[in-house]
């Protein structure tokens, strides 16, 4: 690895730009897009591999049941079956790992395939390996298992009650564990507040839905000792080490390759039993093994997110100043944990300040298991929760105190001198301006207009409901002491004897667009053209060992080694020509294709490389080659804020909502691709959008899951979404030198509580205060219809219809 | 029990003896070796699928092979020609209408059937035209631009579209 | 997501699929295979045989037959939406059909094949309903005219005999007359969560007759005859008391996405609007 003759630019703070400009915040097409748009692209379930053979699972249709037998005879005599596995051949396998550590964590044992009961439906029980996915699918079906039902218990209260059924009996209750944080005299600020305000807020369940579902593809070749892992995975580094401790290899063994990956949100941020139990599958048989779980699966067996019962309380003094905050939360970790299901909504408790001055806070958070699916990371994860409840309960603040929910907010926000901010969690806000995000999108919406149709519209029996969200996030995860597994990022760069530079990195795009966007940073800092940079992800044997993609991370921490490398580069390209130029070092600025000292004298970049690689004029203890790694360490994380407003108007006969305009001011810090940052921010709105309006994973009492399939769970669809109306403040972040922030999760975290605060906002003549999510067209119907206040109408030609309507709501 | 076929891809006959029960998915992914159209559900929703069989978009997860006997299919591997990207791809990669890429061949597919029927749809028609394609990633908003630009390429005479190039 | 094998046969008249139907008591038709194939699928219907009609012409047409309009059992939804005769003289099952699924699934579901289904959310029996549709089926016996009235016996359940096939579906005109279909989707499936077909006949300024079919609401699309009559001689734009009754009898679903209570409070709202715009 090459030695830099000069240190690397500090990390420091410096409100530094991500590059010189000509390609870094530029609107560039994605490098990635014509595989993909050709259909030419390959996702682990278009890997074909000479004599690979399928896999199926059979899962447990009962939520909680002793399991007697498992007859796998019929299942081995289907022609074109290769074998069929139980736990009874699975024992050295396994089990499926949690990486969060805590006082009072219980973790239970977590098998690959199910050892005398099942815990949840959906839980596998056997696996049927076979000449093709058709018959692998016939035979699933013919493993026949006695079950003996129990109990089940879904409901996060009952659960925690006396006589609830265990999900695990030996742990005598179904508690996971517990978690406070407490910081300065919240008793105090209870009792001299004027107001209380409380809520009890259900953060519901939801699906990740990556539209790609899960899928593996393993192989292993005895002689060389060699298993190759294909895996849809957002983390395929912690994999690999994940898969050499469930299956019992050396860690030098094993290879893990994230292909083309079609979306994750989080949901591929884990280690699942089946990662194991494919590749133990190939090694058992010897043959190339595929295993694609489909939607059904993906809707029963990969991981949830949210499913927390929150109870949360304000105390505010007359003048709307914060004196404290409350909550409880009940936390729903399933069945089971997967790789960091309790983490979750410990970051519920770090983000409950949200970008408002809070002196005291106290969060009580219980785990709780359940017979269900367990509960993960997904967009946002422990965030949006946190978001959801601050921003739900300052929208109730506001209301009881009777201000504008926007002055209300401004009111509370923090000053741009006082940051960096340290919040009552704990937390430091690296840098922001709140009040200019807010002011923007309160401009860009038409706030006070939309507050005047609105008064105007309840005269006429029209309900338009204003709706704002001012939310901070937590990102660029993060500094490794508040990382289960380590919060750095690798990042290579190697200029390659013709000039055209490799990146490697340790993050692992599966979406987000980062071959261009570290492609235009690689591109700025070396003076050269992205067609010329290549960016390499996934590949645990191509690329230094990385974290992955997730907690949008993957540019400010990702990107920042990619930078911290580049930097190595080019003081070692400026040694180098100095060298050939006859000048200093100090002297040699890089761009444009070429090195360039100060006396004028130029020489070519791709001659100065040649040079390093012909290594036969170059300096006296110049090491050859051009090739620099880093791994970075960030010293905090960043927090990526904005504003988000919308109208939207409710149907008061039929519950149903019309969003009518939706504006987002986003801060990200810079921006280097600001085409790839509106995608993502209108991703996540969208996403954000459906679990305020249409998403929610049904258990029902028996555990039996009744929105499993896209049938029964609404994802947003085109013709269901506005237009969002974009806009952007930067304030770049001191945390890192390109000053950027990372923006994957925020419109999901924003846009949630912005249209429930619209929704409860358009009702507020009824007195309807909070409405539970999704915000089903029954759910707004009943609560209007059970409301205690009859709003006035005035007269106009609908008028009678409107009263009768209004009266008939009950 | 096995069935003869003999279905047109992308201008190409392909035969094969399929079981009845073979999707029309299946036989492009796995007998045709065409893994870019993708299967995203079970319940003919996610629109993933989407090939274009005798020019109308249908999602060939819910067609058996045997029902596409003799019929032409066009997947998304045989919309370009050579390198000359069809017009709809263009506006996908020029709009930054797909970060995952998996919904794409079948938004791409969708869009041409809708192109064919509207060649100049507005916002609220391409909205209607493509709800049988889910996305996760984009929230489909530059998916409608990248259907306007392959709109306006689409009206522009052939010629006038290769020179701008 | 792959169906459990089974045998197919694809004849290429209608009397041959009208024996192997004779002679397999297991076997279901194939149509567009739309509502078939996703249960196949999920295994929630595994047919021993599947007697494919994609291979018999002359079932896909709509033309004028004397005053009425004659829709071929395998016209595909997309057809029946786009068809201008239907637009122009009986435009109730277009309106209908538009609102099916998605361009995908209107390009191939057919119309027999859904009214044989007879999902308890789907659009058509609402329209067939409301037009006084006949369903022409096909056996050995010979051509049986089903009026829609007696057509639909439950959930996923006809008249249609396991030896019959429907070959066509008659509509009236309906020139002069105000029609349309409204509904309220569900989210995730986009079926009805209740669907209100209207064809209302106008004398002045009072409504003079009204023909009302409604779907999702119950295990049975159904007219809403108590109401109709209720309607008869009703000033225009006097709907709301009458649509109060768009349920009166019916035995109401509830799921996860709508209870009974609000599919009762729900129904009556859309039909008071359907009533509404097909009056205009």
């Amino acid at each position: 690895m090459a030695t830099p003759a000069k240190s690397p630019t500090p990390q420091k703070k410096t409100n530094g730009k991500a590059g010189n400009g000509t390609w870094v915040g530029k609107r560039m097409k994605r490098k990635e897009d014509p595989r993909m748009i050709r259909g030419i692209s390959h996702y682990t379930d278009d890997l074909k591999l000479a004599g690979m053979v399928h896999c199926a699972f059979t899962r447990s249709p009962h939520a909680h049941a002793e399991i007697k037998a498992i007859r796998t005879d019929a299942a081995k005599a289907l022609p074109g079956v290769i074998a069929v596995y139980t736990s009874a051949d699975t024992t050295g396998l396994g089990p499926v790992p949690c990486a969060i550590q805590m006082p009072d964590l219980k973790v239970p044992r977590h098998p690959v395939l199910a050892e005398g009961r099942v815990r949840y439906v959906g839980e596998p029980v056997a696996v049927v390996v076979a000449e093709d996915l058709y018959i692998a699918r016939d035979a699933a079906e013919l493993v026949e298992v006695d079950y003996e039902p129990l109990p089940a218990v879904t409901d996060l209260e009952k659960a925690l009650g006396k006589d609830s059924p265990l999900v695990h009996e030996q742990l005598k209750s179904n508690q996971a564990f517990t978690h406070q944080l407490k910081n300065g005299d919240v008793e105090a600020g209870f009792k001299k507040a004027d107001r209380i305000v409380k809520q009890r807020m259900m953060n519901q369940r939801l699906a990740p839905i990556a539209m790609e579902p899960r899928a593996v593809v393993a192989e292993y070749l005895p002689g060389e000792n060699r298993l190759t892992v294909w895996s849809s995975t957002q983390i395929p580094h912690l994999l690999k080490t994940q898969i050499s401790l469930l299956v019992g290899l050396p860690e030098t063994a094993v290879r893990v390759i994230a292909p083309e990956v079609g979306g994750g949100f989080g949901s591929k941020l884990n280690v699942y039993g089946e990662e194991g139990v494919v590749p133990w599958l190939a090694m058992k048989t010897g043959r190339p093994v595929k295993w694609n779980e489909g939607r059904r699966e993906n809707f029963m067996a990969t991981i949830h997110g949210r499913d927390a019962l929150n109870d949360v309380e304000l105390a505010l003094k007359k003048d709307g100043t914060i004196l404290g905050m409350r909550a409880r939360v009940l936390a729903d970790m399933g069945a089971y944990h997967q790789l960091l299901t309790p983490l979750i909504p410990q970051l519920t408790a770090l983000m409950h300040a949200g970008c408002y001055k809070i002196p005291a806070i106290q969060i009580d958070i219980i785990g709780v298991f359940t017979n269900k699916m367990s509960t993960d990371a997904y967009r946002g994860a422990g965030r949006p929760e946190a978001t959801f409840n601050v921003e739900r309960i300052m929208e109730l603040g506001a209301r009881e105190m009777g201000m504008d929910p926007a002055e209300f907010r401004r009111k509370n926000f923090p000053l741009p001198k006082e940051f960096p901010y340290t919040t009552v969690t704990g937390l430091t806000y690296d840098s922001a301006k709140y009040q200019e995000s807010l002011a923007k999108a309160l401009k860009l919406s038409g706030y006070d207009s939309l507050r005047r149709r609105q008064k105007e519209g309840w005269k006429r029996g029209k309900y338009y409901g204003v709706g704002v969200s001012t939310y901070v996030e937590i990102c660029a995860i993060g500094p490794s002491a508040a990382t289960p597994a380590g919060g750095w990022e690798s990042g290579t760069v190697r200029i390659e004897p013709t000039g055209k530079v490799t990146v490697l990195t340790g993050a692992s795009p599966h979406g987000q667009g980062e071959e261009t966007t570290f492609a235009q940073l690689v591109a700025d800092q070396l003076g050269i053209d992205p067609q010329d940079v290549n960016v390499v992800h996934g590949d645990t044997l191509a690329v230094p060992y990385g974290i992955g993609t997730f907690g949008s991370r993957a540019t400010a921490v990702g990107g920042t080694a990619i930078y911290m490398a580049t930097q190595k580069l080019k003081s070692k390209l400026a040694t180098l020509a100095a060298h050939l130029l006859g000048s200093k070092p100090a002297d040699i600025s890089i761009g444009r294709g070429q090195l360039t000292a100060k006396s004028g004298k130029r020489i070519p970049f791709g001659e100065v490389v040649l040079a390093a690689y012909t290594a036969r004029n170059i300096p006296v203890g110049f090491e050859p080659g051009l090739e620099a790694t880093h791994f970075f360490e960030p010293s905090n994380f960043t927090f990526p804020f904005g504003c988000h407003v919308c109208s939207v108007e409710v149907d008061i006969e039929t519950g149903e909502i019309k969003i009518e305009k939706y504006v987002a001011v986003d801060d990200c810090g810079n921006v280097i691709n600001p085409l790839l940052v509106a995608g993502q921010i209108q991703g996540g709105i969208a996403q954000g959008l459906g679990q305020a309006l249409w998403e929610e994973v049904v258990y029902n009492d028996d555990g039996q899951l009744v929105t499993g399939t896209l049938m029964d769970y609404a994802i947003p669809k085109a013709h269901l979404l506005p237009e969002f109306t974009l806009d952007h403040t930067v304030t770049p972040s001191p945390v890192n030198p390109m000053g950027v922030k990372g923006v994957g999760e925020a419109g999901t975290i924003a846009s949630t509580p912005c249209i429930v605060n619209a929704v409860c906002d358009a009702l507020s003549p009824f007195g309807v205060r909070h409405i539970e999510m999704p915000l089903k067209p029954e759910r707004v119907w009943n609560a209007i219809r059970t409301a205690k206040a009859i709003p006035a109408i005035a007269a106009s030609a609908e008028a009678p219809r409107k009263r009768e309507a209004v009266r008939r709501r009950a | 029990m096995t069935k003869n076929v003999t279905i047109t891809v992308n201008g190409v006959e392909r035969r094969a003896s399929v079981e009845p029960r073979l999707l029309l998915v299946h036989f492009l992914r796995e007998n045709a070796g065409l893994t870019g159209t993708h299967v995203g559900c079970e319940t003919s929703l996610c629109g993933a699928c989407t090939v274009l069989l005798d020019g109308r978009a249908v999602k060939s997860c819910t067609v058996l092979a045997v029902q596409a006997d003799g019929r032409n299919i066009t997947t998304v591997e045989g919309l370009a020609s050579g390198d000359q990207l069809h017009a709809i791809q263009e506006g996908f990669w020029e709009e930054h209408g797909l970060q995952c890429g998996f919904c794409t061949p079948g938004m791409i597919m969708c869009s041409h059937d809708l192109l064919e029927h509207h060649p100049n749809p507005s916002d609220s028609e391409i909205r209607e035209g493509i709800n049988g394609n889910l996305c996760r990633c984009t929230g489909y908003q530059h998916i409608v631009a990248a259907v306007k630009n392959a709109a306006q390429k689409m009206s522009r005479p052939t010629a006038a579209r290769a020179g701008a190039r | 997501m792959i169906p459990a094998n089974f045998n197919y046969e694809s004849p290429s008249t209608l009397n041959e699929a009208l024996n192997l139907l004779s002679a397999h008591d297991d076997a279901k038709v194939l149509a567009g295979g739309h509502s078939l194939l996703p249960a196949m699928k999920l295994r929630l219907a595994q047919p021993a045989m599947l007697v494919d009609l994609g291979r018999i012409s002359g079932l896909s047409y709509i033309r004028e037959a004397a005053d009425k309009i004659a829709i071929g059992a395998m016209t595909t939804h997309a057809e029946v939406a786009g068809s201008k005769d239907l637009l122009d003289s009986s435009p109730l099952l277009a309106l209908a059909a538009a609102q099916i699924g998605d361009t995908q699934v209107r390009n191939r579901g057919t119309l027999g094949g859904s009214l044989a289904q007879a999902h308890p959310a789907a659009d058509y029996p609402a329209a067939v309903l409301a037009l006084d549709a006949e369903i022409v089926a096909h056996s050995h016996s010979g051509e049986r005219v089903i009026p829609a009235t007696k057509f639909f016996n439950g959930m996923f359940s006809t008249a249609l005999r396991n030896d019959e096939i429907i070959t066509e579906v008659r509509v009236p005109k309906t020139r002069g007359e105000g029609v349309t279909y409204k509904k309220f989707h569900h989210p995730a499936s986009g079926y009805a969560v209740v669907g209100v077909a209207v064809r209302v006949k106008k004398s002045g300024n009072k409504i003079e007759s009204a023909a009302v079919g409604i779907t999702g609401v119950s295990e049975i699309a159904y007219r809403a005859s108590a109401m109709e009559s209720k309607l008869r001689g009703k000033p225009i734009g006097a709907f709301a008391d009458a649509a109060e009754h768009a349920a009166d009898g019916i035995d109401v679903i509830g799921d996860v996405y709508a209870s009974a209570e609000y599919r009762r409070h729900l129904v009556t709202v859309i039909t008071r609007r359907a009533l509404e715009a097909a009056a205009k």
